[in-house]
């Protein structure tokens, strides 16, 4: 992994590890590059943007703890359900409505951590499907309140920070939805390479071991599950926010199905890897529905079958590699 | 000759009891695997278990670890009975183990997991928000475990690629990382040739005298040279134990052990 040798004392060395690489400021500022090079796609830069921060907040859960989650979209939903009942009946104001969504999502997460910690493999996947079918189903059948299949109308959001209104093009959408991104990936960062981040590296290497080293590897879950239900919350809201509607798509199956299929695209257990994942996803959607709208996830499905035979850590751990054996040489 | 042997007199006598079980068993269905067990380790003890394969000897290990749990018995760490903790608890408490077959953490270079075991044991593995570069001192008492181990200079290359040996060498490090009172290693030296298994017993043999040890071993070589003890093992009950004088000695032990095929 590194051919750094033992002349590095040990903390520089871990401190090295956590250092920010020109490529990372090369790929945030490649996040600006919309407005200027694609300004009709400001709509799907904002979409990305929201389901990165989505992939991300599962990437803590299972690409840094090993948590198999098939239900995540249980998160996304609460929050942007919160989000918009919030802007409807309390204020319109974007911020509070972020953190309240979120917290929403949290304590939820939190509560349903202690069923998750409990388990592994198949028995969590099964868990947090049904968990995520349960409140799709909840959210449909309180049409009272969520508009059920209808979907959710009557949000009205106020211009963010009071200056930037939501317009039509985006502009404001896209900012609103990277900023909310690049906040909550630092958050993400500093914790990966945090005492906590290598904990949860320990129990995904090593689900046995942990116990044998005095480690409380089910306190880990249950905080790492609501910090990732959190970020989850937080990307729904944003969704709820700039599109000013909420539907059931929101809390379905098939966007707990999405999200798993962006982080493997991209690489789980690289922070980056959902977010490339997103991206690649969100971008491959938009060109394959332009030939033939129903079939899309037939090229979906090329691409997953590719990547997981021959990139089995996603397209960011292919290149990697590349990039490691170019530079052997 | 299933007697369970009356609690040793050759032990280092007023130093206190570290480790015992009391009539531990344990079954799976109509197996027996562990039956009666009472067994006393004094404290700074080094007590060496052996017993033909399928006689228990890992199992017992877990017993007393709580990654199994008996059917009945009790264990007692120090004065504290802890028959009823989680294995993370018993780890807390000073009780930690080594695997037969390598239990690492591959994705991990030895200094991230020894890193990893000591700030677990230091109580600053919560700690989500602040860099793991700011804990200097845990990062350099793991480092100086491993120096001690030998392993300085492969401590930034990630486990999966070390040499068997050297990761042999890391299952012992990341118990010792534990700072345990009582140490249980399960065939330290499993797998390792023979002209190598003698650095990991040099490790075995120099660690601190305050640390009780039981470990299994196959080699008898080896049994005779670190241990001062040696309990012997057989189909899930203690069939005697003695000094290794006594043991090398005994004719039972020569029949059910040495005169069987066994293999290591």
């Amino acid at each position: 992994m590194s051919q750094a040798t033992a002349r590095v004392a040990p903390q520089q060395y871990l401190q090295s590890l956590s250092r920010w690489r020109p490529i990372e400021i090369v790929f945030w500022l490649a996040t600006l590059t919309p407005y200027v090079l694609f300004p009709d796609y400001l709509a799907l830069a904002s979409q990305i943007a929201i389901s990165a921060l989505f992939a991300l907040s599962l990437d803590l859960i299972l690409g840094y703890a090993g948590v198999v989650s098939l239900g995540h979209a249980a998160f996304f939903g609460l929050g942007a359900y919160t989000a918009g009942i919030f802007s409807k009946f309390v204020w319109g104001e974007p911020f509070t409505g972020l953190l309240v969504a979120a917290t929403v999502a949290a304590i939820v997460g939190y509560a349903s951590s202690f069923i998750i910690s409990r388990f592994r493999h198949l028995t969590l996947i099964m868990i947090t499907l049904g968990l995520g079918l349960l409140l799709q189903e909840l959210a449909n059948s309180a049409h009272w309140l969520t508009g059920g299949s209808d979907g959710f109308q009557g949000m009205t959001m106020w211009p963010v920070l009071g200056l930037f209104s939501f317009d039509l093009y985006g502009k404001t959408a896209y900012a609103y939805s990277l900023g909310v991104l690049f906040v909550l990936f630092l958050g993400a960062r500093r914790l990966v390479n945090s005492p906590f981040g290598l904990s949860l590296r320990g129990i995904r290497e090593n689900w046995v071991r942990m116990p044998a080293i005095g480690a409380q590897s089910r306190a880990h879950i249950r905080t790492v599950y609501t910090i990732s239900a959190f970020m989850a919350g937080m990307a729904g809201a944003v969704l709820a926010q700039t599109t000013q509607t909420v539907s059931l798509e929101s809390i379905s199956f098939q966007r707990s199905a999405d999200v798993l299929v962006m982080l493997v695209l991209g690489g789980a257990g690289r922070l980056y890897g959902g977010l490339v994942g997103a991206a690649i996803f969100l971008i491959a959607r938009d060109q394959f529905s332009g030939i033939a709208p129903q079939y899309w996830y037939f090229w979906i499905g090329v691409l997953l079958v590719m990547v997981v035979t021959f990139l089995p850590n996603g397209i960011l751990g292919g290149a990697s590699r590349i990039i490691s054996r170019w530079r052997a040489k | 000759m299933t007697a369970p042997a009356a609690p040793t007199k050759d032990a280092i006598a007023d130093r206190g009891v570290a480790l015992a079980t009391r009539g531990l068993s344990k079954t799976f269905g109509s197996l027996v695997v562990a039956r009666d067990i009472a067994l006393t380790l004094p404290v700074g003890a080094r007590y060496a278990l052996i017993g033909p394969n399928g006689a228990g000897k890992t199992t017992l290990i877990n017993l007393m670890t709580g990654m199994l749990a008996p059917n009945a018995g009790q264990i007692t760490l120090g004065n504290d009975d802890i028959t009823a903790l989680e294995p993370q608890e018993r780890v807390r408490r000073g009780l930690a183990r080594t695997f037969q077959i390598n239990t690492l953490f591959a994705g991990l270079n030895p200094l991230e997991a020894v890193t990893l075991v000591v700030m677990e044991r230091r109580g600053i593995a919560r700690r989500f928000w602040q860099n793991i570069a700011d804990n200097k001192e845990a990062i350099e008492e793991a480092y100086d475990i491993l120096e001690k181990l030998k392993l300085g200079d492969c401590a930034y290359q990630t486990t999966r690629e070390l040499p068997y040996g050297r990761q042999r060498l890391l299952e012992i490090a990341l118990a010792l990382a534990t700072k345990p009172k009582v140490l249980l290693l399960d065939e330290p030296a499993a797998g390792v040739p023979q002209e190598e298994s003698g650095e990991i017993f040099e490790v075995v043999g120099g660690l601190s005298n305050d640390l009780t040890l039981l470990f299994i071993e196959h080699d008898m070589h080896v049994v005779f040279r670190f241990a001062t003890h040696i309990i012997v093992l057989v189909g899930g009950a203690v069939f005697t134990e003695g000094s290794p004088a006594q043991i090398a000695a005994d004719p039972g032990v020569r029949e059910v052990y040495l005169g069987k095929r066994h293999h290591g």
